[in-house]
């Protein structure tokens, strides 16, 4: 088990600590409704150590990625970010990832799921013995810690020293945090405003400590992988092994916006035949139930006595009240509206197809 | 330490016996590790109940769990407020929180002590 710099923070500051894709990671220090709650009210710390990150240097890094990943690498300018995938040959789904083009534009950076770190690394190594790239995993050399929420700029002003207000939506800039010289995204996992920041040298202590010193005067907590979950749901991001996985290709799970066809990366072909065929007969949905049950993973949902589909995730949400899921369907039930039946324990209970994101903050 | 007049399962339900009786819980552990309890599910008046197996589930918001008997019988009462009043699992667990009262036939021979469970949970963390 792999424990980030933070874990003796997390268990002084009470938190329930549980395995998670190999690591000792927090799910959570109060409780996950509240904790979902003050990030969509002021603002959360989070410990993201766990996420795999690799720098890509060398004079054919973008030529690489263009290859390995499913957004157009080249129409990224310096200091910005794309969401994107890792297909297999089928068009199947190996990992979802962010692609970062460094601020000076000498090289890239990609943060991948935790769970699929040695995969995707052994995937990146292969793909790049066909070019001059160096693939540098720096998962245990360089930290990252979030902060989102609608407070999230206020508070990282006070420690950095760089005008933030400046600085777009999936962009990232080099810059200083406490003292420290470090680079700084505008990015998350939550559907709020806020920030990640990676961290050099094993400061990750000192980091957190000023980030907690500038923000718990403003009601700033930190805040586990439980509610990171139900936030990352309620704003419509999907979750590898969840609404992605290896049975899954972006266009079924409504990513195909990351998709750009105009580069010849793994899985293509695969794709094109799935365009060609008019799609794969279903897609993911959003679901919405009042019932006292919520649909969890795995459950399966019927119309008419008939399954159509079975739920990728479930959640109460804090902020809307009410139960909230994702569900692969057949296309003839996506529509939103469509109402629908999941069972629990045998019994079926009712369901709502409804349009993600389920919350959008006003902005 | 935990109430010494009952017995405890690894799996955190508590069982106290009175009289041919037993009334059935979940411990302050469960309640804790749990957290944020929005539904429970618990079996009708005259069902039976199997050591070791399933009488009932209790769904937090990220997951649920099932409650296993510590004993087997026919179930003779349920709490049948305690639904609508979850708050009371963290509340008093070992109390208000009881779960199901069942005529015992036989108990599960895995049952621990206060000081036994105390230990389980240490370990367990």
């Amino acid at each position: 088990m792999q424990a980030t710099k933070l874990e003796s923070t997390h268990v002084a500051l009470g938190a329930r600590m549980v395995p998670f894709a190999g690591w000792s990671m927090p799910v959570q220090y109060r409780g996950i409704l509240d904790e979902a709650r003050t990030v969509r009210t002021k603002a959360g710390l989070f410990d993201l150590g766990h996420m795999g990150r690799v720098q890509v240097k060398g004079p054919q890094a973008e030529a690489f990625l263009q290859r390995l990943q499913t957004n157009d690498a080249a129409a990224i300018p310096p200091g910005r970010i794309r969401y994107a995938m890792i297909l297999n040959e089928q068009g199947l789904t190996q990992d979802d990832i962010l692609v970062y083009r460094n601020p000076k534009n000498d090289g890239f950076f990609v943060v991948i799921n935790a769970g699929n770190t040695p995969r995707d690394l052994a995937i990146m190594r292969d793909v790049a013995k066909r070019f001059d790239v160096v693939v540098d995993d720096c998962t245990a050399t360089l930290g990252m810690i979030a902060i989102q929420g609608p407070l999230s700029q206020q508070i990282t002003q006070r420690i950095c020293k760089d005008d933030l207000a400046a600085l777009k939506y999936y962009a990232w800039m080099e810059t200083t945090v406490c003292g420290i010289p470090m680079t700084l995204s505008r990015t998350g996992y939550t559907g709020e405003d806020g920030f990640e920041v990676y961290v050099p040298n094993g400061n990750e202590p000192k980091v957190w400590a000023e980030f907690m010193a500038a923000g718990e005067g403003l009601g700033m907590t930190a805040i586990g992988l439980g509610a990171r979950d139900t936030l990352r749901h309620e704003a419509g991001m999907p979750l590898y092994g969840h609404e992605i996985d290896e049975t899954t290709n972006p266009l079924e799970a409504g990513l195909d916006w990351a998709v750009k066809m105009n580069h010849d990366f793994v899985g293509k072909t695969a794709l094109e035949k799935v365009l060609a065929a008019g799609g794969t007969g279903r897609k993911l949905v959003g679901l919405t139930s009042a019932s006292k049950r919520c649909p969890r993973q795995g459950y399966p949902l019927m119309k008419g006595g008939v399954q159509v589909g079975h739920v990728c995730s479930g959640n109460i949400s804090p902020t809307l009240d009410t139960n909230i899921a994702t569900a692969y369907v057949r296309t003839e039930f996506a529509t939103p509206g469509t109402p629908l039946e999941f069972v629990v324990r045998d019994k079926p209970e009712p369901c709502v197809v409804a349009a993600t994101p389920f919350y959008k903050r006003a902005r | 330490m935990r109430p010494t007049d009952r017995s405890y399962m690894k799996s955190h339900e508590w069982c106290k016996i009175e009289n041919g009786i037993a009334t059935i819980g979940i411990t302050d552990f469960a309640v804790s590790h749990l957290s944020d309890l929005v539904f429970l599910d618990l079996p009708a008046k005259g069902a039976s109940v199997t050591i070791g197996e399933s009488f009932g589930e209790i769904e937090s918001v990220k997951a649920v769990s099932s409650l296993y008997s510590p004993i087997s019988g026919e179930v003779l009462d349920t709490n049948k407020d305690l639904p609508d009043n979850l708050e009371w699992l963290a509340q008093e667990p070992f109390a208000k929180a009881w779960m199901i009262k069942v005529k015992l036939t036989s108990k599960s021979p895995d049952l621990m002590t206060a000081a036994a469970y105390d230990a389980h949970c240490q370990a367990e963390g």
